[in-house]
């Protein structure tokens, strides 16, 4: 009984004019902390919150079994390791692949590594929204006040992802020491420039995959086919590949941005296409450029789920 | 009612009354058939077909039809995961598909086969994510939390990762959670589906309380007819995309036309009962089936057989949905033929 007076005490602060108790969030919340406008400054903000906080509740699920945690996040480094293992063996038949030494390689396969580990971190499970689109649970996503993308983006976050980017920086780490370059501060600062950006286009290919998802919801092999996929063409040098398949990884997917293009020109070694100089710097650019239109494509697809529902 | 006494003045009372509206609103799908390994077909389908009502504040609505009535789609489209194809839709004065986000903070949502929350985390795990991300302030938090750990019994199962809880003890869990941040509405899609008894009638009380109480407006979708009796005072029906029946729940049973199962244990095998205005419709052995109209009281009917024949044991059995919904859709479509001739007639 005193509990439901309690109830009714409260109600009546100022602000609850309506006779039924319900307020608006507004008059219930007050000005300060209701989030206000929806412009897209606060819509990044929104995002970046609940990103956050879901990334945070994964973890702590995660941790929940926590030798299963280890025994991943292990298992994760010693798979990509393999992975490298394979360069290293062809490396002991040859002395260099498409005329590039195995320290160059290794260098093109960290860039790759850290990249693609980065993004596989923050967005990795987006191919997972296609099941979650086919089982219904996309619904549940879009009843939060919370951008979409930012709560698929966030879905399964796991650190165990942390094992495929430590092993990318030990193979950058070895290619970085033992590359026989003269390093100029540019190209010294181009190496954090490649993988940050690379990290960008990576996650501008995870998240128009995603976005593909809406209108077909198999299609999770064909975004693996361009992120890892493309993870794997990229820790080749350009040189083994066909003149085509170059020029659609310049021009089209620009997957060569990730470390094709500018670790060209920290190697000094020409572009097997004929690019101006210049071109090695625009990474950053062309991450930016990818990551809008991805946002578009991401934003059509949000709105073609909502008016078919399938 | 005093409630229009105190809001007449200035325009409340119009805007609670009009708390959820629907006008002419429509749902088409684009129903892709595989013909061929790439061709295919186009066929539309009208999920629903210009449908119009409104909710005041406060008000408990049923929302019942077939599978494929295209009860779903109208949640999906008051809560703002699907545009409607036509029409206008509001919720407290909201264009839920233009302000899904702003819409987010003044309802509660729950889905009945889709869970909330954090599988492998303790229940308070996830209200805690709720306080967060629904900025919801602290005192308020603790004291809807409280509340709902009072009503819900859901104090011993707070540290309890979820997947260890029953059915029942989830779907509690999933109700608490959608009514921290103090929605105005609460729209629940089959809330009871596969629970036990006990559970269902605890669910019941629930909202009943929390309507009462809080004056929270609730829209509940199911396939049980007791949810609807004895959680809402008026039921839509909907069936092939269209309403069919918005009223209360009596009035269902007289516009079905539909009716109730005596079922009625005899000492011994006699000739089927008679008891007009209910006919036997099944005979096996001792036992009889009689069926009534639904709109009347059994205790007359209950007495007579009573009275007159060896009783051992007897149960009155409701009128399953289907059947209700499957001759008020014939009645219905009759009673517009009927109004379309008076109508002629008038003029």
């Amino acid at each position: 009984m005193a509990e439901t007076e309690q109830v009714n005490e409260t109600r009546a602060t100022p602000g609850s004019h309506s006779s039924h108790g319900s307020r608006s969030p507004q008059e219930a919340y007050g000005e300060d902390l209701w989030p206000g406008p929806y412009g897209p400054y606060s819509r990044l903000r929104d995002g970046l919150r609940a990103y956050r906080m879901i990334a945070a509740m994964w973890i702590r699920s995660t941790m929940a079994y926590r030798a299963s945690f280890a025994m991943t996040a292990f298992g994760n480094f010693a798979a990509t390791s393999f992975d490298f293992l394979t360069i290293l063996l062809m490396f002991s038949q040859v002395d260099e692949l498409g005329g590039y030494s195995l320290p160059e390689v290794a260098f093109l396969y960290g860039v790759v590594g850290v990249a693609f580990g980065l993004t596989d971190l923050v967005i990795g499970s987006m191919d997972r929204l296609g099941s979650r689109v086919r089982d219904g649970t996309l619904d549940t996503l879009l009843v939060r006040p919370a951008p979409v993308l930012a709560q698929v983006a966030a879905d399964k976050f796991a650190l165990r992802r942390l094992g495929r980017i430590a092993q990318g920086l030990f193979v950058l780490g070895y290619a970085v020491a033992v590359l026989d370059i003269a390093w100029t501060p540019l190209k010294v600062l181009m190496v954090p420039m490649m993988v940050l950006s690379g990290a960008m286009i990576f996650g501008a290919v995870f998240v128009a995959g995603g976005a593909f998802q809406f209108v077909a919801q198999d299609a999770s092999e064909v975004q693996n086919s361009f992120t890892y996929g493309g993870g794997t063409l990229l820790q080749y040098p350009p040189s083994i590949f066909a003149k085509e398949l170059v020029r659609g990884v310049t021009f089209v997917v620009p997957l060569a941005f990730v470390n094709w293009v500018p670790a060209l020109y920290v190697l000094g070694r020409p572009y097997p296409l004929d690019l101006p100089t210049w071109v090695a710097f625009t990474p950053p650019l062309v991450g930016a450029g990818c990551c809008v239109l991805a946002g578009l494509v991401w934003r059509a697809g949000l709105r073609s789920y909502r008016s078919t529902g399938s | 009612m005093d409630r229009d006494d105190m809001n007449g003045i200035d325009g409340t009372e119009e805007r609670d009354r009009h708390f959820i509206e629907l006008d002419r609103v429509e749902k088409v799908f684009d129903v892709r058939k595989k013909t061929g390994f790439l061709r295919s077909e186009r066929r539309e389908v009208r999920a629903v077909d210009s449908i119009s009502f409104t909710v005041a504040r406060g008000e408990m609505v049923g929302y019942i039809g077939p599978n494929g009535a295209g009860k779903s789609t109208t949640i999906k489209m008051l809560t703002g995961i699907l545009t409607p194809s036509g029409g206008r839709v509001r919720v407290a004065g909201i264009d839920p598909s233009r302000e899904r986000t702003r819409l987010a903070h003044r309802i509660g949502v729950v889905f009945g086969q889709r869970t909330t929350l954090w599988w492998d985390l303790p229940l308070i795990d996830s209200y805690r994510l709720m306080h967060r991300m629904y900025r919801i302030p602290d005192a308020r938090y603790r004291e809807n939390l409280d509340r709902c750990v009072e009503l819900l019994e859901l104090g011993d199962l707070l540290d309890v990762p979820v997947r260890q809880l029953s059915l029942g003890q989830r779907m509690r869990g999933d109700i608490a959670a959608a009514l921290l941040h103090d929605p105005e509405v609460l729209y629940l899609d089959e809330p009871t589906i596969g629970l036990d008894v006990i559970s269902k009638a605890k669910v019941r009380e629930f909202l009943r309380d929390l309507n009462t109480e809080r004056g929270t407006t609730v829209l509940l979708t199911t396939h049980d007819l007791q949810d609807i009796e004895q959680v809402c005072r008026r039921v839509m029906v909907i069936d092939h995309g269209r309403l069919m029946y918005d009223g209360p729940i009596a009035g269902l049973h007289e516009v079905g036309d539909s009716e109730r199962t005596l079922v009625v244990d005899l000492e011994r095998e006699l000739p089927p009962i008679e008891a007009a205005p209910a006919r036997v419709v099944k005979v096996e052995g001792p036992r009889q089936w009689l069926a009534f109209p639904a709109s009347e009281s059994a205790a007359p009917l209950v007495a007579r057989v009573a009275a007159e024949y060896p009783l051992v044991d007897l149960s009155v059995r409701e009128p399953d949905i289907e059947a209700v919904i499957a001759t008020m859709y014939a009645e219905q479509a009759d009673r517009a033929r009927r109004a379309g001739e008076a109508e002629e007639a008038v003029s």
